[in-house]
């Protein structure tokens, strides 16, 4: 399988797709685009697993699929979008970087991540290599998100889409056991639940969502 | 053989935990010191089996994840046994002596676990069990350094003591490391066949010299001795200093003899014989200026360490240049003094014990006049400070003689530089031999010669029993040393052909000689000399002396009478360990060790009386005291600031770390 068959050159699309929303993420200036953004990420995810399930004859990926699309697609943008209008946030979202140097940045770390990929992984097959190098440049972006985005939500979002890279990077190798996916699910689950109390903690204690308002109330400060 | 000694140290590692249930009581001390001097007699017959059979390794069923914890038993190793058992053995009978009543269990369990990791590390033939032995012989001496924490100074030794062997073990990591290479195979045989050369070589050497340095004291990392030999109970005391600093030596030689093969060039010998010849000075000077007993036996451990360091870096000089006979003089000069010394450094720390044991001082000024309630002790101490003090026919002088003939003989190496260095080397070696005389003459004098200066020392008894066993036997064992050292060089010489690759100049069993046609040395016919000029001596004073001898009060220098509260006469009378030091602490002391003398004098009609305050210090203690301690408050304060970090910081930071260890990463490949 290599490039210009079927199967390559759509997992590849699905691969890259899932790499560009990475980059919308990172470019949108208004929180529900940007939970938008996410929701068709996770729904390209959940396209690739069923593509990757139905290439590599392994029926587990099609309920990784169902997974993803449910919990990215669906449950977790809803969720965040009820957050959002229930707290009655700023629609804006707050950068600690422009979005300009975000995006080259990015684009900097794309380069990294097949700069470090394909030479490390010679000998496998082309896709899982090509996958791999996507994955863990979805991986970077979603750490470069959290770190330059204030507002926690945007930085859940963050989190989330690098799960996003972990399971593109799961979903890639043949053979990878469900029970690994079930786990990961239910650990995107749990960290979105956790986000969510997290966010109402702050929004009860300190009317904003501000991280930054959490360091005046830290300890041990001389 | 090296079954039956791996098997000594499992037992002995058992030992040392069985003490836990043997301290509850004296006979469970009892057994476990006798046991310890079985041990250490059991290690000296290792030592000379394996010197006189061939080497032996085996490879135990266990030992670390890659493969099996290797040991070997070659003539280097069988040789540095002998110093280790003959030094375990006495001490251990001293301690058996001793006992009167339960011992806490933090004084008996280490004692076999700091023996098992001395006998480990000198049996060891692989990297990782070098530094287990390693570890264990530091970690176990400086519990029992610490076995006295109720007192601020023996905490403040253990606590730098500690520092000094953490650092020691580190950069043995680093020095095994670095001569692996990328090949991750850490066994000797391995290492030896894939010698350093250039910068790496370099590096190794200057790594394994602080490692090693900093254990066996040698300048500017001895500052810890001078501090913890006092603080450890005297058996442990002779052991650190007579078989720890040696096993710390035996890593320096197995490194730069052996494991880093013979083509490294003469200048790799500079280092260790500049080091050896400061260290020496040093130590030999601050012997004379300390008034403690231990402190002062510590730092002429310092001297004799320097001086066998020497020894080792002049072989691996002649060496370099070809002269496998010079070299192998060196390497005999540098292991029987290591050996002589392990013996009266064992026998001078002892005695120093049982002077603490019956006068209740180590110090100086607080001794005097034990020769008549201690006379064993003082008479074997007498040998000891012979011997320290090199004075023919005592081992001491013969392996400071070879060393002196292997520094004369420095010139054979061609170059200018290291020909002028020896040359200084050599005047400095001489300087730390008369150094060490002078202050072994006061220790000896101050303790036990004079009057008593306290009611105490008046009072002072001796223990008898093992602990006299454990005082005549490295006596005896020195005369025997310095009566036979050409014996002893045959002995050595397998070890000999390893490290310098030829036997040392033959001169008969009863000589020793630096070459073919050089100087001689004939032990036996310079002691039938001695012996019979001091019998001359004798026989003419008692044939001129008058029928009959009375006693008279001894003269007291002028001062008036004693009032009768001083039976002994006023102690204030005799000459002081500070006073005794004088001379040479005014003539070398300001600029080495920063001696201060400043004179208080009250204005005339005061009554106060005229105050002389004489002080010393080590500069490299009070650098580790001061600035160091400030880089490190320093260096934290800047890390503290990183708890002041917000949680987008922090998350950058652990961003930053990935991401600079991918671009390593790919930088990596990319070559």
């Amino acid at each position: 399988m290599s490039f210009g068959q079927l199967p390559y050159d759509v997992a590849h699309l699905l691969g890259g797709g899932v790499l560009l929303f990475s980059f919308v993420l990172l470019y949108q200036r208004r929180i529900g685009a940007v939970i938008n953004a996410f929701a068709t990420q996770g729904t390209l995810l959940a396209i690739a697993a069923a593509w990757q399930g139905y290439v590599q004859g392994a029926p587990g990926l099609y309920v990784t699929a169902v997974l993803a699309l449910a919990a990215k697609g669906v449950l977790i943008p809803l969720a965040l979008h009820a957050i959002v209008r229930r707290l009655d946030l700023h629609r804006t979202v707050e950068t600690a970087l422009g979005i300009g140097p975000s995006l080259v940045a990015g684009v900097g770390l794309v380069g990294l991540a097949i700069l470090v990929v394909l030479p490390a992984t010679e000998g496998a097959r082309a896709l899982a290599r090509e996958d791999l190098a996507l994955a863990l440049s979805v991986v970077l972006l979603g750490m470069l998100m959290m770190i330059t985005r204030r507002n926690a939500i945007s930085q859940v979002i963050g989190l989330l889409s690098l799960e996003n890279g972990l399971i593109l990077a799961a979903i890639g190798v043949a053979g990878m056991p469900l029970v690994v996916e079930l786990s990961t699910a239910a650990l995107v689950l749990m960290v979105a639940v956790v986000a969510g109390v997290f966010a109402f903690q702050i929004r009860e204690r300190f009317d904003t969502l501000d991280t930054g308002s959490l360091e005046e109330h830290r300890g041990e400060r001389r | 053989m090296l079954t039956a000694l791996a098997l000594l140290v499992a037992t002995l590692a058992a030992l040392g935990f069985a003490g836990l249930a043997l301290a509850r009581r004296p006979a469970g001390a009892r057994l476990l010191h006798g046991a310890c001097a079985v041990a250490g007699f059991a290690l000296v017959a290792g030592g000379v089996a394996g010197l006189l059979g061939g080497p032996q390794t085996i490879d135990l069923p266990f030992g670390p994840p890659w493969g099996p914890a290797r040991l070997a038993l070659d003539p280097l190793s069988s040789w540095f046994l002998l110093p280790l058992g003959i030094a375990v053995a006495c001490a251990s009978l001293f301690a058996l002596g001793g006992i009167h009543g339960t011992v806490p269990a933090r004084e008996l369990v280490p004692w076999p676990l700091f023996i098992a990791g001395m006998a480990l590390t000198v049996l060891s033939a692989d990297g990782f069990t070098l530094l287990l032995g390693f570890e264990a012989m530091s970690l176990a001496s400086w519990a029992l350094v610490a076995h006295d924490h109720a007192q601020a100074e023996n905490r403040r030794a253990a606590r730098i003591y500690l520092g000094f062997a953490g650092f020691g073990g580190l950069t043995l990591i680093l020095a095994i490391g670095l001569l692996a290479g990328g090949a991750g195979d850490v066994a000797f045989a391995v290492l030896r066949e894939a010698p350093p050369e250039g910068l790496r070589a370099i590096g190794v050497l200057l790594l394994v010299l602080a490692g090693t340095g900093s254990k066996a004291g040698l300048a500017p990392l001895h500052v810890w001795l001078p501090l913890a030999h006092p603080a450890a109970p005297s058996h442990v005391s002779a052991v650190m200093s007579g078989a720890m600093t040696k096993v710390a030596l035996y890593i320096l030689a197995r490194f730069a003899f052996d494991l880093m093969g013979p083509a490294q060039p003469f200048w790799m010998g500079a280092p260790l014989i500049a080091l050896g010849a400061a260290s020496a000075v040093i130590g030999a000077l601050r012997a004379n200026l300390e008034d403690d007993t231990k402190t002062l036996l510590a730092c002429s451990t310092i001297e004799n360490v320097g001086l066998i360091a020497m020894g080792l870096g002049l072989a691996l000089a002649f060496r370099g240049s070809d002269l496998t006979a010079m070299a192998a003089l060196a390497a005999g000069a540098a292991l029987l003094h290591a050996l002589n010394h392990a013996v009266f450094k064992t026998l001078l720390f002892l005695a120093a014990g049982e002077v603490l044991h019956g006068a209740l001082s180590r110090r100086l000024d607080r001794l005097g006049g034990l020769i008549h309630r201690m006379p064993w002790t003082a008479w074997a101490a007498l040998v000891g400070t012979a011997a320290a003090a090199s004075l023919p026919p005592l081992s001491g002088f013969a392996s400071e003689w070879l060393l002196l003939q292997a520094l004369l003989a420095g010139w054979r190496v061609g170059d200018l530089a290291f020909q002028m260095g020896v040359a200084a080397a050599t005047a400095l070696a001489a300087l730390a031999a008369a150094l060490a005389a002078s202050a072994m003459v006061r220790f000896w004098g101050l303790a036990f010669l004079g009057r008593p200066r306290t009611p105490r020392a008046a009072g002072a008894e001796e223990t008898g029993g093992a602990a006299r066993i454990a005082l005549l036997l490295p006596a005896g064992l020195t005369v025997l040393l310095g009566l036979a050292p050409g014996l002893m060089l045959d002995l050595a010489e397998p070890a000999l052909r390893l490290m310098a690759g030829a036997a040392a100049p033959r001169a008969g069993s009863l000589a020793i000689g630096a070459a073919e046609g050089g100087a001689r040395y004939w032990p036996l016919f310079v002691a039938a000399l001695l012996a019979g000029a001091i019998g001359l001596a004798v026989w003419l004073v008692r044939r001129r002396a008058p029928a009959g001898v009375a006693r008279g009060p001894a003269w007291d220098c002028g001062f008036i009478a004693a009032p009768p509260h001083l039976p002994f006469g006023d102690p204030a009378t005799q000459p002081s360990a500070a006073g005794f030091g004088q001379p040479l602490r005014r003539m070398l002391g300001e600029s080495l060790l920063a001696a201060r003398e400043s004179v208080t004098m009250p204005p005339p009609g005061d009554t106060r009386p005229a105050l002389l305050r004489a002080s010393h210090h080590d500069p490299v203690l009070a650098a580790l005291e001061g600035p160091l301690p400030r880089w490190r408050e320093a260096i934290a304060t800047q890390a503290e600031k990183l708890r002041d970090l917000s949680i987008r910081q922090c998350l950058g930071l652990t961003f930053g770390a990935v991401v600079l260890m991918l671009a390593l990463l790919a930088w990596l490949e990319a070559r």
